[in-house]
């Protein structure tokens, strides 16, 4: 099962090594990981998914709680919420292709952010599922470059991660 | 307010020790400390221990939190010291042992340009301490250090270790020891649930085959009094792991005995076949279990009270959790069972049962030509009226000294549980010596750990320790030997010891007494003697033991804890 879990920790010097180090000490995965601080400048909120049966995930918030720098773990995932990636994708854009790369990044609701002769660099904000249907949509050979940010993900209505 | 308060880094550092009541620090001097160590050189409240080997240090200073509620210190300089201290502070982190660790650091100005006796020690160690510093200004000292021993000695204890930059010594500011600390990220729970503990209570009262399982929980916490009043009132059988003797009298007909890998037979059965486990401040590790799918085939109810939520369903599933300190959990337990309790009348029948299981006197050997390690063991108890601290090394002679030795009282079995360190035997006793002065204390060791830390035996003859030296001199690395006698058809691949040096020439060339033992009548006498005429010296009693000699009962690796090996089936 795939899990959404948000960290608050002290945004201190080695902090994410510690959450990291946990992850691999003791086998547990990271599909991806996004970090950085929050209103707040004391603390960072770290987004993780993970993958893992019910009791794989007990213990990874167990053991993120018992981390002395970490402050609020929360699996988003157990309850309503809303996630997103970013992506950036630079694709060539030439002859045919051009018109039919504008098309797909409108299809899409991404926006062109860059522009040469002959590439377009493409903005493009959703779940990780669409950004994949993004990518397979496109031609792989005019795919030149892309960039993820991982996952970063907020409660709905009342769900609130907090100090 | 002048320049008159301000003092540096390093008398920081002092006098936040001597604030925490600290009376003596295992160390060794070194390029990044040396600021500190001037400082030291100046003061005599805390009494410095100088080792041979940083990895001493910290053995040194874990056993003396082991042995005592004091918190152990060790100070190592940067670099080799810190590495040195890793296998130190490791083993402490496996057993929960609350313990600081002081270590000096390049300057700030120099880390990352890979300087002069430079690590990460941050990095380093951080997979092995409950937390980690590094000091990036002085005015952090203080307070760094409080939460220092606040996280190491609070919720389930830990090494944590602090590093020190040298410049950050050297460095002036104002001094104030806070009174207390507060951190939004570390708050450790106390009370158990109290819904929860009634759960418990209830379920000990319909229990017909209870079992009460303890482990080193109990020691840490200081809750053996509290276990003991109610297992007396429960009437229940107990059980102690490896970890936990002494947390509940093993006199007392009411224990079982160890459990585990080289448990007796009658705890494996108990434990097994109970219809209750009360598992307290113990984490179903793979020592004690054995192979968690066989265990998990009886059907049974599980109470599991532990500080660390995440010993809980672990690698069993449990019914009633309850996360808290042990003696409160504990307490709240006794309140809520009246005088009156009566445990279900199926419990008698279970007690025939594990006296029948208990008649296989499963822990007897047979004496031979040559001297067992089981009867020294036996003979120690005997000698010290089992009222010795007693540290051990890790190999047969650990699991002969956890078997044979009874031990009545927490705090009094000094071993490496978790990480199973060989050479920690001698500076175990060093810390023990410092934490309870005039106790005897015994090392159980053996020929092959003894020589990872034998350079301790100068630092015990600058303190005048009398440690009394059990090596149980088998010639081979003998837990090696014998799994390749059991699973790997003789092949004794590397586990002899050749070459030994003469024990007996080489405690006297430390100055201390030596010994060899080499007969079965002589093993009395010489324990005598070692612990009469010889109180106040440290002896080296080099018992030739016999070769051949296996530990029993024994559940192999990836076994379930029933189908044991004993000594009657060879």
């Amino acid at each position: 099962m795939r899990h959404i879990i948000s960290i608050l920790l002290e945004n201190e010097a080695g902090a994410l090594s510690r959450v990291a180090g946990l992850f691999s000490a003791r086998g547990y995965n990271i599909e991806t990981l996004t970090v950085a601080p929050t209103e707040d400048a004391s603390l960072s909120r770290m987004t993780i998914v993970t993958r893992g049966s019910d009791d794989v995930l007990e213990q990874i918030t167990k053991q993120l709680n018992k981390l002395v720098d970490v402050v609020k773990v929360v699996d988003l995932s157990e309850a309503a919420h809303v996630e997103r990636e970013l992506m950036l994708i630079k694709v060539r854009a030439t002859g045919k292709d051009r018109e039919e790369m504008k098309r797909m990044a409108d299809i899409f609701r991404g926006r062109i952010i860059d522009v040469t002769e002959s590439t377009y660099v493409i903005e493009l904000t959703g779940t990780s599922a669409k950004l994949d249907s993004f990518i397979n949509a496109l031609d792989a050979g005019l795919i030149l470059e892309t960039v993820r940010t991982g996952v970063s993900g907020i409660g709905r209505g009342d769900r609130i991660l907090k100090v | 307010m002048g320049l008159a308060m301000m003092i540096t880094g390093a008398e920081i550092v002092i006098r936040c020790l001597q604030e925490e009541k600290v009376e003596h620090v295992f160390g060794y001097p070194g390029g990044s400390v040396l600021h500190i160590y001037d400082e030291l050189f100046k003061q005599d409240q805390i009494k410095h221990i100088l080792v041979r080997h940083e990895q001493a240090a910290v053995h040194a200073a874990d056993a003396y939190s082991r042995s005592s509620r004091k918190v152990g210190v060790a100070l190592v300089t940067s670099g080799p010291g810190v590495t040195n201290a890793v296998t130190g502070i490791a083993t402490a982190y496996m057993d929960s042992v609350p313990l600081i660790v002081l270590c000096g650091q390049v300057p700030t100005f120099y880390i990352g340009q890979d300087a002069f006796q430079e690590c990460d020690t941050v990095g380093i160690t951080r997979p092995c301490v409950k937390h980690n510093f590094l000091v990036k200004d002085v005015k952090d000292l203080a307070i760094t250090l409080k939460k220092a021993f606040h996280i190491a000695t609070t919720g389930r204890p830990g090494p944590v270790v602090v590093d020190i930059p040298k410049d950050i010594t050297a460095e002036k500011c104002d001094f104030e020891y806070p009174k207390t600390v507060q951190m939004r990220s570390y708050n450790p729970v106390v009370k158990g649930h109290l819904g929860q503990i009634k759960k418990a209570v209830q379920l000990l009262a319909e229990a017909k085959r209870p079992v009460i399982y303890t482990g080193g929980g109990v020691i840490l916490s200081d809750a053996a009094d509290k276990l003991t009043q109610l297992a007396r009132k429960l009437g229940f059988p107990v059980t102690n792991t490896l970890m936990g003797l002494g947390g509940f009298p093993a006199t007392d007909k009411q224990n079982v005995g160890m459990l585990g890998m080289h448990g007796s037979y009658e705890a494996n059965m108990t434990m097994h076949y109970a219809d209750l486990i009360l598992a307290v401040g113990a984490r179903f590790d793979d020592r004690v279990i054995g192979n968690p799918q066989h265990f998990g085939k009886e059907p049974r109810k599980i109470i599991h009270v532990d500080i660390d939520p995440s010993s809980i369903s672990k690698r069993v599933k449990v019914d009633v959790p309850i996360v808290g300190n042990v003696p409160d959990v504990l307490e709240e337990m006794l309140k809520l069972l009246d005088d009156g309790f009566r445990p279900d009348p199926a419990v008698a029948d279970w007690w025939r049962q594990i006296e029948e299981w208990r008649a296989r006197e499963s822990l007897r050997y047979k004496q031979g030509q040559y001297i067992m390690p089981q009867y020294v063991v036996e003979k120690l108890y005997e000698v010290t009226g089992g009222d010795a601290f007693i540290t051990s090394d890790v190999g047969q002679h650990q699991m002969f000294a956890a078997q044979y030795y009874k031990f009545d009282k927490p705090r009094r079995w000094i071993n490496s549980g978790g990480l199973g360190t060989m050479g920690v035997g001698l500076p175990y006793a060093m810390g023990v010596c410092f934490a309870n002065p005039d106790m005897p204390v015994a090392c159980i060791t053996g020929e092959g750990s003894i020589q990872m830390c034998i350079q301790e035996l100068s630092t015990c003859k600058q303190f005048e320790l009398p440690i009394k030296i059990i090596n149980l001199n088998n010639g081979m690395l003998g837990m090696v030997r014998q799994w390749q006698e059991m699973f790997y058809s003789k092949r004794y691949s590397q586990s002899y010891v050749t070459s030994l040096p003469d024990f007996v020439k080489l405690a006297e060339s430390y100055g201390h007494v030596g010994m060899k033992i080499e007969r079965p009548e002589d093993v009395e006498p010489a324990l005598r003697k070692a612990f009469t005429e010889h109180k106040n010296d440290l002896v080296f009693m080099d018992f030739i033991i016999d070769p051949t000699a296996n530990v029993f009962p024994m559940v192999a690796a990836g076994k379930g804890l029933t189908e044991m090996i004993l000594a009657e089936d060879l």
